[in-house]
């Protein structure tokens, strides 16, 4: 069946430096001296420990339960036993810390006990927290929970496997298409169950003849409404957005997603982790990353997650005129702040770069809105005015100019004559409204709660007002009940009637304080010996003196010391 | 003539009435220039400003009676953006009301505190939780870090512990350009 492709508009063509990690087989990488795993497999969201240090856990065994809609499980990638949980610095470009549990490694490498998951007789639900439990997110780099892409299960037509791999250097999925191109499938069709799908698109770009052709043959053998379709090798024809549009031409607009239009596209390397995790009942504790760049052994590796960086680098061997190491691909990855880091779930390719192969951009000139980027961008914007309100910090102009559907996927820089690190302004742009929304957001909710607070005072106020007022009332009754009876002689006089259910309260309340007093006995003044009652009634005779002398020296000038006695 | 002045007082009367009913029907509730002005604020409730909340300096401001410069907990952009809204001219902040610090909130040392409930009453946020003679612990994600609770302790259990930078929370930085020296 041939079926009509479509085309973005823009896209570059940069060197593909595909071959060189291409042509390697997928190997295992060794088991290193300790695995750091991240607790945090996104930006979005943490999983919470359940490991302690000590503890001995088998490949496989959940060390964080997910906690909150976006988390998924994380899970021990080999058998060992737990050194340390604590704050790590993550494979981010900020370097900054998070919670990580470190594994050292037995060597035995002993899977949890693996039992297969029925999603045939299972509920889709289920199916779906089965997803969640074995920590199932997308493999493209983005890392979103698979089970919260997968949905509701109805309202989508086409499901699309993304294999169109576009980035240059990075060749992870290309492998795993060549090798394990049945178990893809299968991770498609249950995909395809999962969400309710009637068709099967498996999108690859057509520079990866061999992956084309391993998806066909396995293909072949299954049942109909599975089709693998080249696409022209276009970057960034791997875009969700792109990659639709170019497969159905459906152009999914400002504010959608594809869900909406009865589509849903998966990476490939993801389908393969539905496809462990429901045959197999196997979480996701390792993935393939490509080591290439300035390197002298390049390839594609199965990798534990939480393997550091300088581990995998030990086995590539870098060149020496390496200067850094890029995480991710040239165009949209990161240069790594520091090489201790771990590999994470979106981790697809490690690059060592150099000078000779990514030369330092030449000195950056100012733009002249020459259009060359609005030419280039996938997404329809027009970078060069997001450049200039993003440089002038004018974010507001930023977002009605779209910044936000900008994919951040570096054509307009690579396109730039003026050598403009373009996407740096949209990412700076970008964090910084978060950032601005955040702090709106909890100004706002400090506002409401002030007021509330306020009002919450106020009506306390009130109650208590109308309490006093209510007692008053009733005291006030309850005094002109026994001032109309005769045998209360000490009623004032007429004319202080407005202060006197205060002032006879008073006075009752100082004549009962009196009684009592007067009622209640001196403790202890039972069975004394003489000499203590002797003692006693000394010291009384004391007091009544010096209560005597004090009543007659009225004035201060007659005032006596009494310490003296 | 006599026409002419009857065409002109009746369209007056007529102009007249209609502004007189537009006066009433679209009647504007309280100053809208106080609500953007608040919206400004940072809501942190501290009276740094010497105002008792942000509501009363934004009425101030609005009123002429109050600086834009009196509010630390915005900042010098937040003077920057009031300045903006109101056309004035920017000025530093006033040193008298204190200086910007990074954003902290409290945090109270429950081996110390004696549960007096004074810094629950004092908290503008209700961010406090506690009763007497119970501990007390600040709700950490409600604290706007004003500094209120600090005074009222009477063991001096509280302290600010400014928020560090998460992986959420980070931010990119402004490209800066490499000025390269051309020899």
């Amino acid at each position: 069946m041939i079926s009509r492709l479509f085309s973005f508009r823009g896209g570059i063509k940069p060197d593909a430096h595909k071959n060189e990690s291409a042509e390697q087989s997928i190997q295992r990488a060794p088991l290193p001296a300790a695995l750091v795993v991240p607790l945090r497999q996104s930006t979005r969201a943490t999983a919470r420990c359940v490991v302690s240090v000590g503890d001995k856990v088998l490949k496989g065994q959940r060390i964080g339960e997910p906690e909150g809609g976006l988390s998924t499980a994380v899970h021990a990638p080999t058998s060992g036993t737990v050194t340390e949980v604590g704050l790590f610095p993550l494979a981010h470009p900020s370097g900054l810390d998070t919670r990580c549990v470190v594994i050292e490694p037995d060597g035995e490498d002993r899977w949890i006990e693996l039992k297969p998951f029925d999603y045939h007789s299972a509920s889709r639900q289920q199916a779906l927290n089965q997803l969640r439990d074995c920590g199932i997110v997308g493999l493209g780099g983005a890392t979103f929970p698979s089970h919260i892409k997968l949905g509701k299960g109805s309202g989508i037509d086409t499901l699309i496997l993304n294999g169109a791999e576009c980035e240059p250097w990075i060749t992870c999925d290309d492998r795993l298409m060549r090798e394990r191109a049945a178990d893809i499938l299968s991770g498609a069709t249950i995909l395809r169950e999962l969400i309710g799908a009637r068709e099967l698109i498996i999108g690859v770009e057509d520079n990866k003849p061999q992956a084309i052709a391993a998806m066909r043959e396995a293909a072949a053998s299954r049942e109909a409404g599975i089709r693998v379709v080249p696409v022209p090798s276009l970057y960034p024809a791997g875009g969700e957005k792109q990659l639709i549009r170019v497969l159905t031409g459906v152009e999914i607009p400002y504010g959608k997603l594809a869900g909406e239009f009865g589509i849903q596209c998966f990476n490939v390397g993801t389908a393969h982790a539905v496809y462990r995790a429901l045959a197999h009942g196997e979480p996701l504790v390792s993935r393939v990353v490509t080591l290439t760049g300035n390197v002298e052994r390049p390839g594609n590796y199965e990798v534990l997650i939480g393997t550091p960086i300088t581990h995998l680098l030990s086995l590539c061997r870098p060149r020496p005129d390496t200067d850094r190491t890029l995480m991710g691909g040239p165009m949209m990855g990161f240069a790594l702040p520091r090489l201790d880091v771990p590999v994470v779930k979106g981790t697809n390719c490690i690059i060592s770069a150099s000078p000779a192969l990514f030369p330092p951009p030449p000195p950056e000139q100012p733009c002249i809105r020459c259009g060359e980027c609005a030419r280039a961008c996938p997404a329809e914007l027009q970078p060069f005015e997001l450049y200039w309100f993003s440089r002038a910090k004018n974010f507001g102009k930023a977002q009605e100019y779209k910044l936000f559907d900008c994919i951040e996927c570096g054509c307009c820089a690579y396109v730039c004559p003026a050598h403009i690190p373009l996407v740096d302004y949209y990412r700076f742009a970008k964090s910084e409204i978060w950032a601005r929304e955040r702090e709106k957001a909890a100004a706002d909710q400090a506002r409401d709660r002030f007021e509330f607070r306020n009002f919450r005072q106020e009506r306390e106020k009130e109650e208590k007002a109308a309490k006093l007022a209510a007692k008053a009332a009733e005291t006030r009754a309850k005094l002109a009940d026994t001032s109309a009876t005769p045998a209360d002689a000490a009623t004032p006089p007429a004319g202080e009637t407005a202060e006197d259910p205060k002032k006879a309260l008073i006075a009752a309340a100082l004549a009962r304080a009196k009684a009592q007093k007067a009622a209640a006995q001196p403790k202890n003044t039972e069975a004394l010996s003489p000499e203590t009652e002797a003692e006693i009634a000394e010291i009384e005779a004391r007091r009544k003196r010096a209560q005597e002398s004090a009543n007659t020296s009225a004035s201060p000038s007659e005032r006596t010391p009494e310490t003296g006695a | 003539m006599l026409t002419a002045l009857i065409i002109m007082a009746g369209i007056a009367l007529v102009l007249g009435a209609a502004l007189g009913y537009a006066a009433i029907r679209f009647k504007v509730e309280g100053d809208p220039l106080v609500e953007k002005i608040d919206a400004i604020l940072p809501q942190t409730q501290c009276g740094q400003c010497s105002y008792p909340g942000c509501k009363p300096y934004a009425e101030a401001i609005a009123k002429g009676e109050a600086d834009i410069n009196q509010c630390p907990p915005g900042g010098d952009e937040g003077v920057r953006k009031l300045a903006d809204l109101l056309g004035r001219e920017y000025k530093p902040l006033s040193e008298e009301h204190g200086v910007e610090k990074p954003k902290s909130v409290a945090l109270i040392d429950e081996q110390t505190c004696i549960g007096c409930t004074l810094c629950i009453q004092a908290c503008p946020v209700d961010a406090i939780v506690g009763a007497a003679k119970q501990m007390h612990t600040v709700v950490e994600p409600l604290c706007t870090g004003c500094e209120l609770c600090l005074a009222p302790c009477p063991v001096d259990c509280i302290t600010m512990v400014p928020v560090p930078e998460t992986v959420q929370t980070w931010k990119w930085k402004y490209p800066v350009i490499e000025i390269r020296n051309v020899a």
